[in-house]
C-alpha cells in the first residue's frame, strides 16, 4: 500500500503543485522519485513529528497542501497536541499519512504496533480518517483527500497487501462498500483486515453461514446510514480491525448501535485486546494469535451465533 | 526625541487598556502581557507590513503571538491599529463575547490560535518556508516567552528553521526571567541562552526588551547572515506598574479596584 500511496502522489503532485510533501526521516527507497521529481517541494523534516505538524500547519495555512508522512504511531502521537491544536484547530488542509498501520511492523515490537491511532484521531473534531485495505483503493484514496477541504488521517498497511477491488472502483470518503452480501451475519471491517475478512467469509459458507463483509474505509465521518441498514437486515454484526478493541472502528459502530433503536442484536468487536501484544513474530503470526487470521475470524463469528 | 516619547505614551495607553480589560474580565495575565508591550508596539508601530486593509494579503508580513497567554496586549494594539473595533475588544472574556484568554481563530490580524507553549516557532517555519517554496517577500515574526524555551518543540524549530536557512523568520524571545511557578533560573535554567541560539546557527542580538527604537533597529538590521534570527529581548514581567515587577503572583492575578486604582496612579504619572 505505502508505494501505491507514493505513486499516486508522484503523479497527483505534477498536476498540483500545492502538494508539498513532509516526512519524518522517512521513506527510503520509497521516496527518492518524489523527491528527485519535485525537490522544492520535498521537505525531510528529521525525527521532529511535533515541529512538523506545526510546520504542516503554516503551509496549509499560507494555502499550500502538506502530506505529512510517518509511521502510524510516531505520526498520530508524537505530535498529538499539534495535530489536535493547529492542524484541527485550524481546519488546516493537511493530510496526514500513517504508514504500518496495525502490527504491519510486526517484528519490531510495541514502539511501532500502531493500535490507538483511530481512537485518538477519532476522538478530534475535524478530523477525517480513512483506513485503506488495498494499493487500488489506496490510489483512489488519494484523489479524493487531496480534494477534501481539511484534515485527514489516511492509514496504510505496509507492503504486499493484495489488492481487493478493481480499477473501476469509485472511491468515495464516507461511503463504506458492501463486498459480500450475507444472511446469517456480517463482517464490518477496515484497512488491513478487510482481506481477512472476506477469506473468513469463505470459512464461515463451507459451514453454512453466509457472512456478508463491509469495507468501512472511512471511519469518521462514520457511514451511519450503511450500519442502520446493516443493522436492519442481520442479527450477528461484528466489526473486525488491526487496533485495540478501544475507541476504534468497533467501539464507533457500538455507539451507532447503542443510541439506535435494535433489539436482539448480537454485537462483537474483533481487533486486538486491551494489552501490548505478548508474543514476538511477524504480522502474520501475531494475526494468528489474536484470532485476526480467517481462520480465528470465522472461529470467533461461529461461537457467537451458536 | 518626540519619537521616543510617543512611543512611551502609546506603551503607557497599552498598559492602560490591557489593566481595564482583564480587571473589567477579571482575568489574569496583566504581567505576562506588561512584559511584551514595547515589543508588540515597535512591530505593529515600525516593523510589520501589515494593516488591516492588507490583513489578508498574501505578501503580508506575520506575526504569531506563540506566548498566547498575553493576549491582552496583542489586542490592544489590534484595537488601536484599526484591525478590531471597541466593540471586539471589550468583549474579551465576556460570555458570547469574541475574545479569550488566548488568541483564536477568525479575528482579523490574527494569524494562528495559541494558548499551549511551544506551537507558535513550528507554526511560524510553515509560514516563511512557505515565502520560500511560493517566492514572496514577506517576513515572518514569532514572540516566544522564556519558558517555551522549555518544551521539546522549540528546539525541534530552532534546529529547523536553522536548517533550512530560514533568512525571513525572526523571533523576538520575552526574556523576563521567570514563569509560572518560580524564576527561570530555579525551574530549568536556560542558560548560557545566547550561547545556545548561536550554537543552533540563528542570527542572535540582544536588546533591552523595553527599549522600543532599540527593538526596531534589530529588527530592521540589515546584513544579516542568511539565517533565521532571534532577538532577545530583556524584559521585565509587570514592567511599569511597581507592585507587578518581577513577580511571580502577576501572572495570575486580576487587577482588584485597589490595583486598578493604584496602577493607573502610576501609568498616569509616566
Amino acid at each position: 500500500m505505502r508505494n501505491a500511496f507514493i505513486k499516486e502522489l508522484t503523479e497527483v503532485a505534477g498536476k498540483n503543485k500545492k502538494i508539498i510533501l513532509l516526512t519524518g526521516d522517512l521513506g527510503f527507497t520509497v521516496f527518492e522519485d518524489f523527491a528527485h521529481k519535485y525537490p522544492d517541494r520535498f521537505f525531510n523534516m528529521g525525527a521532529a513529528e511535533a515541529n512538523m505538524m506545526g510546520v504542516a500547519t503554516g503551509l496549509a495555512l499560507s494555502g499550500l497542501i502538506p502530506i505529512v508522512y510517518s509511521i502510524a504511531t510516531f505520526a498520530t502521537m508524537r505530535g498529538f497536541e499539534q495535530i489536535r491544536g493547529d492542524v484541527c484547530f485550524h481546519n488546516a488542509n493537511v493530510k496526514i499519512i500513517g504508514s504500518g498501520g496495525g502490527l504491519s511492523y510486526g517484528h519490531a515490537g510495541f514502539s511501532h504496533h500502531s493500535l490507538e491511532d483511530i481512537a485518538i484521531m477519532r476522538a478530534i473534531p475535524n478530523m477525517t480518517i480513512v483506513c485503506s485495505s488495498d494499493p487500488i483503493s489506496v490510489r483512489k484514496a488519494i484523489a479524493k483527500i487531496i480534494i477534501h477541504d481539511g484534515p485527514v488521517y489516511l492509514r496504510l498497511g505496509k507492503k504486499g497487501e493484495p489488492d481487493i477491488y478493481s480499477e473501476k472502483l469509485d472511491f468515495q470518503i464516507g461511503k463504506g462498500n458492501i463486498l459480500k452480501e450475507g444472511k446469517h451475519a456480517v463482517i464490518i471491517a477496515t484497512g488491513n483486515l478487510v482481506k481477512n475478512a472476506l477469506i473468513a467469509s469463505d470459512i464461515l459458507l463451507k459451514k453454512g453461514i453466509a457472512c456478508g463483509v463491509v469495507d468501512m474505509h472511512t471511519i469518521k465521518p462514520l457511514d451511519t446510514k450503511l450500519i442502520d441498514h446493516l443493522i436492519e437486515k442481520y442479527k450477528t454484526i461484528v466489526t473486525l480491525e488491526e487496533h485495540h478493541i478501544i475507541g476504534g472502528l468497533g467501539s464507533a459502530v457500538a455507539e451507532v448501535i447503542a443510541e439506535g433503536n435494535s433489539t436482539n442484536l448480537h454485537f462483537k468487536r474483533l481487533g486486538i485486546p486491551d494489552i501490548f501484544i505478548e508474543k514476538i513474530g511477524s504480522q502474520k503470526y501475531l494475526r494468528h494469535i489474536y484470532n485476526l487470521d480467517p481462520e480465528g475470524i470465522s472461529r470467533s463469528i461461529f461461537s457467537l451465533i451458536n | 526625541m518626540e519619537k521616543t516619547t510617543d512611543f512611551r505614551k502609546i506603551a503607557t495607553e497599552i498598559r492602560k487598556d490591557i489593566l481595564k480589560i482583564s480587571y473589567d474580565a477579571k482575568v489574569g495575565h496583566v504581567g505576562s502581557a506588561f512584559s511584551i508591550v514595547e515589543i508588540l508596539v515597535a512591530l505593529y508601530y515600525k516593523v510589520l507590513a501589515i494593516t488591516p486593509k492588507n490583513a489578508k494579503s498574501p505578501q503580508r508580513d506575520r506575526f504569531i503571538l506563540s506566548k498566547g497567554h498575553a493576549a491582552p496586549a496583542l489586542y490592544a494594539i489590534l484595537y488601536r491599529q484599526g484591525f478590531i473595533n471597541k466593540k471586539t475588544f471589550t468583549s474579551y472574556c465576556q460570555n458570547g463575547g469574541l475574545l479569550e484568554e488566548h488568541p483564536t481563530r477568525d479575528i482579523k490580524g490574527i494569524e494562528a490560535a495559541t494558548g499551549s507553549l511551544g506551537h507558535g516557532l513550528s507554526l511560524g517555519i510553515g509560514m516563511a518556508l512557505s515565502g520560500k517554496i511560493q517566492k514572496k517577500n514577506y517576513r515572518v515574526f514569532v514572540l516566544l516567552s522564556d519558558a517555551e524555551c522549555d518544551e521539546g518543540e522549540t528546539w525541534e524549530a530552532i534546529l529547523s528553521a536553522a536548517h533550512f536557512k530560514l533568512n525571513n523568520l525572526f523571533v523576538l524571545l520575552d526574556y523576563n526571567k521567570v514563569q509560572a511557578f518560580g524564576k527561570i533560573k530555579d525551574v530549568l535554567n536556560l542558560e548560557p541562552l545566547t550561547a545556545k541560539w548561536n550554537a543552533s546557527n540563528w542570527n542572535v542580538i540582544e536588546v533591552d526588551g523595553h527599549n522600543t527604537q532599540e527593538i526596531i533597529n534589530a529588527c530592521n538590521k540589515k546584513n544579516l547572515l542568511p539565517k533565521p534570527t532571534i532577538i532577545i529581548c530583556h524584559t521585565i514581567r509587570g514592567k511599569g506598574v511597581s507592585f507587578m515587577e518581577h513577580t511571580i503572583d502577576w501572572h495570575y492575578l486580576t487587577p482588584t479596584d485597589k490595583h486598578l486604582k493604584d496602577a493607573l496612579n502610576e501609568l498616569n504619572k509616566l
